[in-house]
């Protein structure tokens, strides 16, 4: 099993993984860190959305040899005691229900700001349509982004 | 409704000092209606099934047995046992239950939990109020009417000397119950009807909230399985050798209903299973199509159902009415497609045997391992995890099944997880049904009769063979008997059409299509008598004055009548207090584009669930009904074809994004009536008051689903 070198959450993670693996089960399965979620294995969902060198990329399709030497950011990785602005406005607003994409949801709502730190309405749709949440919790995403936003998401 | 809910009065307590540090209060709670006949084999009475502790230290320790799947179960029930209480709700800990029949029934569905639960949490936190008080009173020698109670404490009023409860515990536990205790007046509720923080939000931002498929076990294996995609199929022969070369596999393992494949990591499972070769016996339900479905529901319609109502003389009123209408409406199975899909995590050993699952039925998966298994429910422990999702699915134990046949074989634990298509195409499906309407106006545009048939499977008679009377299942009427209008002359069929397709319960069941087809065919009344579809609605709504109360709040709100931009027009539909109790209008506004879209701007949804436990709460489920609604009015469908599911993903099974979603705006109305069913009532009106307002819009009137314009 050949092994792979990124930076994960600040940290330098060395793992061993077939190649093939997607991101998604080398975080899920292999280090434990569960918050990044399937949904679909397709890309279609956003459930597994993480950061690599920064921009969102679905996990479920991205091989980890594509990873090695890249810096890889999760839900895990994002803040302690859920301080960035982005989770703090997300719990002000109570945007989850299930809570199953939320994890994908904020990491591209993290994404977004800090390419456009007040977004408009437009803005938002444009740059989180292909996150699917059954729940329905669209009206609060968009409520909870515009408030971090508000007190400074773009960090 | 056919079958009311009657509340269980009966209540048990009982209390116990736990290793003379604190108090234990036992309760029962009640639980009735459309969960009663899930519950129906595994009644048991007099067991407490809900445990308040408190500790010395003043921790509140709730035990909560019902599942938290989105609904805000895990935050309500605690707060309104908390109210009576007087706790400090930061003292307040929820602590999921294991399954148990200690519990009674622990099934999570038909938007019960609040309104079953209401009495006894309360008559519960009044009780364990009561004896500390006196508690507290014994120790300074006082009367109990000098001390009152505030944030988990009791306070001599004369002297402001004040006790905690953590201080009070250990001495309460020793007093002897009262009979009864005194319950607040609403009005001087301090934690009911505020907005109180949900207590799961803050793991569910930073990823350490604990669905199903998250748990890990150590030494646990991964499996993947593979189902006849037709239904009712079975493996006739497969070849094992490409999968069991695949990195990482261990075993390939043939199960009931399929084979699956075990291996060291979900992805080499799923790689595993994609390279297995098997040749399905695909069974007497290969030709089963959509189209020959639809055409046994169309030659079943013609002859006369089962009544379910029958009130003046429909036929005659029919052929003498100034004008009479009739029309057809149509809707599809549809996929529950939960964000999770199906999974479940099982560690059988010889004497025990331990689950963790995402499960709306707890003592469901119990039972299934203990089938399985043989070993009795004492050594079978099931772990309720956080749901990604139910709506009905997670009442099912399929993917339980497999875990346990695997974990068994393996002897080891096993995570069992379905990939997104064996999700999507071996669901149990929300029912297809087509619908004949007829309607008939005096000279002066009053109804005067109206007449549904309805054509669908029957859920009751799936999931137990046999259950219904003369053809006749009570839920495939419910939003269709139960209409808020006063008409002299009204008659509803049922005619049973059970197909092949496996069919369950889809969040708020037959009222997603009864309400569609009703609501649809009012409007159309309502434009064939030359009506504002409001004015004629309200004129027949005489008997229900919550449900007129609901009107005038979401007309005021929505400002119904007052002029709109160009292109927009509005739309109403009330959905009848069926099961969940509860009566909702929503009036939407839309526009269609020259792209024939349909853009949804603004919808008000007005309902009165009696008082409100949690406001946010209520107002997320009304979205959340509002959306799952609206999706399936816009996009859901499911289509067989040989046999078998056609859609897979998310790509041929599209779900509502962003971009489409409206402002939403709940209006609830005030009440002091004890609490009704939030998590669907949002549902029925949706696709109805959206096509109405397209009508509106655009002339069109769509009649089948989901919506398509010409």
């Amino acid at each position: 099993m050949p092994s792979f070198t990124f930076t994960l959450n600040g940290k330098r993670t060395i793992v061993d993984a077939y190649a093939g693996m997607p991101l998604l089960w080398v975080l899920r399965d292999t280090l434990g860190l569960t918050g990044t979620k399937f949904g679909c294995g397709k890309g279609l969902c956003g459930s597994c959305t993480v950061h690599i060198d920064g921009e969102t990329a679905r996990s479920c399709i991205t091989p980890i040899e594509s990873v090695a030497g890249t810096t890889v950011l999760t839900i895990e990785g994002l803040s302690l005691n859920q301080m960035h602005p982005v989770q703090s406005a997300w719990v002000q607003d109570e945007v989850p229900q299930c809570g199953y994409c939320q994890s994908g949801q904020i990491m591209a709502a993290v994404a977004l700001l800090r390419k456009h730190p007040n977004p408009t309405d437009a803005e938002i749709d444009e740059s989180m349509d292909g996150m699917l949440c059954r729940c329905g919790t669209y009206q609060r995403i968009r409520r909870a982004i515009h408030r971090a936003s508000a007190e400074g998401g773009m960090r | 409704m056919k079958r009311p809910f009657i509340p269980e009065r009966r209540e048990f307590f009982k209390v116990t000092s736990i290793a003379g540090a604190g108090f234990l209060l036992g309760f029962r709670l009640p639980w009735g209606g459309r969960l009663e006949a899930f519950a129906q084999d595994r009644q048991t009475a007099f067991a407490p099934n809900a445990w308040l502790r408190i500790d010395r230290n003043g921790t509140i320790a709730v035990t909560v047995a019902k599942s938290e799947m989105g609904q805000g179960v895990r935050t309500a029930l605690p707060m309104i046992l908390a109210e009576e209480l007087d706790a400090d709700w930061s003292h307040v800990k929820v602590e999921p239950a294991l399954a148990d029949k200690k519990y009674g029934d622990m099934g999570t569905g038909g938007s019960t939990s609040v309104r079953t639960s209401w009495e006894v949490l309360r008559s519960a936190g009044a009780t364990a109020r009561a004896m500390l008080v006196s508690a507290a009173a014994k120790r300074w020698g006082v009367p109990e009417s000098s001390c009152r109670t505030e944030k988990s404490s009791v306070m001599h009023v004369p002297t402001g000397r004040t006790l905690t409860y953590g201080e009070l515990a250990a001495e309460a536990a020793n007093l002897p119950v009262p009979a009864k205790a005194a319950l607040k007046n609403p009005k001087d509720f301090r934690i009911v009807g505020k907005r109180m923080p949900r207590v799961d939000t803050p793991s569910k931002v930073d990823g350490s909230a604990q669905f199903g498929i998250d748990i890990r076990i150590p030494g646990m294996l991964y499996a993947a399985v593979a189902q006849c995609p037709v239904f009712g199929g079975s493996v006739k022969s497969f070849e094992e050798k490409q999968a069991a070369s695949v990195p990482g596999v261990k075993r390939v393992l043939p199960i009931s209903g399929g084979i699956a494949v075990v291996a060291d990591s979900t992805w080499s499972a799923f790689q595993g299973r994609d390279a297995l070769r098997i040749t399905w016996d695909e069974g007497p339900n290969a030709h089963l199509s959509s189209e020959a479905i639809r055409k046994m529901f169309v030659e079943a319609s013609v002859k006369p159902g089962a009544v379910a109502v029958n009130e003046g003389d429909c036929d005659s009123a029919l052929a003498k009415a100034a004008k009479h209408i009739d029309a057809v409406y149509e809707l599809p199975f549809l996929a529950h497609a939960t964000m999770e899909p199906m999974n479940c995590v099982a560690d059988v050993k010889k004497d025990r045997c331990e689950i963790w699952a995402s499960t709306q039925d707890p003592q469901g998966f119990q039972k299934k391992a203990c089938e399985i298994t043989g070993l009795h429910e004492e050594n079978v422990v099931v772990h309720t995890t956080l749901l990604g999702g139910g709506f009905g699915r997670r009442t099912e134990t399929d993917a339980a099944s497999q875990a346990l046949e695997v974990s068994r074989a393996m002897g080891a634990p096993v995570k069992l997880t379905w990939s997104r298509e064996e999700d999507m195409t071996h669901d149990m499906y929300r029912p297809a049904s087509y619908h004949l309407l007829s309607g008939g106006l005096d000279g002066n545009g009053r109804l005067v009769a109206f007449k549904h048939r309805i054509v669908a499977p029957s859920i009751s008679e799936s999931k137990w063979p046999g259950s219904t009377k003369e053809g006749l299942d009570p839920d495939a009427v419910e939003g269709a008997v139960n209409l808020p209008y006063a008409i002299p002359n009204f008659r509803v069929e049922y005619v049973m059409a059970n197909t092949a397709v496996p069919v369950l319960w889809w969040r708020s069941v037959y009222p997603s299509q009864n309400v569609f087809a009703v609501e649809s065919f009012m409007d159309e009344l309502a434009h064939a008598a030359g009506k504002d579809p409001f004015e004629f609605r309200k004129a027949l709504v005489t008997g229900m004055p919550r449900m007129r109360k609901a009107m005038d709040l979401a007309a005021a709100k929505a400002g119904w009548g007052t002029p709109l931009p160009a292109g927009h027009a509005r739309g109403i539909a009330l959905s009848p207090p069926s099961f969940f109790q509860t009566p909702v209008v929503q009036i939407a506004e839309v526009s269609v584009g020259t792209d024939r879209r349909v853009r949804l701007h603004r919808v008000v949804c007005a309902l009165d669930c009696g008082i409100v436990v949690n406001p946010d709460t209520v107002e997320a489920q009304i979205e959340g009904g509002f959306v799952y609604g609206i999706t399936a009015a816009l996009k859901g469908k499911i289509t067989v074809k040989d046999g078998r599911v056609g859609e897979m993903n998310f790509d041929d099974y599209p779900l509502l994004t962003i971009d489409e979603m409206p402002l939403v705006e709940t209006v609830i109305v005030e009440s002091g009536e004890p609490p009704t069913g939030t998590g669907e009532p949002g549902l029925p009106a949706a696709a109805p008051a959206v096509a109405n307002a397209v009508f509106a819009a655009s002339g069109q009137r769509l009649r089948t689903l989901p919506m398509k314009l010409s």
